[in-house]
């Protein structure tokens, strides 16, 4: 989507075609934000799962969110190569998922102590 | 790209690939802001437990309330998008429409964290009262205060295109903005999940 051709040269550069997207990705992107949005709603709400099936719903509804805000909203995927912005934002997701999870199993241990 | 292109081009070409820096340096701020958010996420959930034989989230959460804060901000991160694509038609007046909605938006969504920090405060589960709640305080709050400040720069915005219309420079801007606020609603999706959905379960 983002490759067009210079040949009508009057200052388009290859720039221009950041945050391309469409109504129609952004209409989708919207409409499944919502979908993943009501589904733990319904499934916390109604208590339809066990407490493992919850926390999993929640988790997996939330990190496809995240996916879909990236990709459809945020347009990760276009923009000129290399994209340092995607190399920061995993360098990102590592050190937060290092400090959450490594808090959370390191603090476990607190109540041994106490 | 050309190679014979006249000087106005040259120009043009040069503050495009400054703008596309600024851009650039726009993501690394939010991969900080990111970390920034992973460690108070990390100090909610180790302390969420602690509530010091006070209220817990599932005595605390209003789930109207959080429930209309999470349609709100979705819709606003929506609307902020469809400015950028009145921007990418060059629609000046649709994409200050969109731009004001997004604002109401967040509005709304700031009145119902007022709202709700004030009647808790009432309820007497303030900052003080227990790790819980400091924890909760501190990571709920400081994304308000990003959306705050958001909502304050989106109004300078308006005020920038109403004086110099669409430009590379307020273009840039306001794709700036829109994925400022596209984190923020993928913020608080987490908020939404980690702290009130599994807080009300």
């Amino acid at each position: 989507m983002s490759q067009h051709s210079d040949s009508h040269g009057h200052g388009h550069g290859h720039h221009e075609e950041h945050n391309h997207g469409s109504l129609k990705s952004y209409t989708i992107g919207f409409i499944i934000s919502i979908v993943l949005t009501v589904i733990p709603m319904l499934v916390v709400f109604n208590g339809l799962m066990s407490r493992t099936g919850t926390l999993l719903v929640i988790l997996v509804t939330a990190i496809l969110q995240l996916l879909v805000q990236l990709f459809f909203f945020m347009h990760i995927n276009e923009g000129e190569k290399p994209r340092y912005n995607v190399m920061a934002l995993v360098l990102g997701f590592v050190i937060v998922i290092t400090i959450v999870a490594g808090s959370v199993w390191i603090m476990s241990f607190n109540s041994v102590v106490q | 790209m050309q190679q014979h292109i006249v000087s106005p081009e040259v120009h043009e070409h040069h503050t495009q690939e400054q703008e596309s820096l600024k851009t650039a340096g726009f993501w690394l701020f939010l991969v900080s802001d990111t970390l920034l958010f992973g460690t108070l996420f990390a100090t909610y959930v180790v302390l969420v437990g602690h509530t010091n034989g006070g209220p817990s989230g599932k005595e605390l959460f209003e789930i109207p309330g959080f429930v209309a804060s999470t349609f709100l901000l979705l819709t606003s991160s929506f609307t902020s998008g469809l400015a950028v694509l009145q921007m990418q038609a060059k629609k000046l007046s649709g994409m200050i429409f969109w731009l004001i909605m997004t604002l109401l938006l967040g509005a709304a969504f700031l009145y119902l964290e007022v709202t709700e920090f004030v009647n808790l405060v009432h309820e007497g589960a303030n900052i003080g009262t227990s790790a819980f709640l400091s924890a909760f305080f501190t990571l709920v709050g400081t994304h308000g205060i990003h959306v705050t400040v958001g909502i304050f720069w989106c109004i300078g915005l308006i005020f920038q295109l109403r004086k110099h219309g669409i430009t590379t420079v307020t273009k840039r801007k306001i794709s700036n903005f829109s994925l400022y606020w596209h984190f923020l609603d993928v913020i608080w999706i987490f908020l939404f999940s980690v702290v009130y959905l599994m807080g009300v379960m």
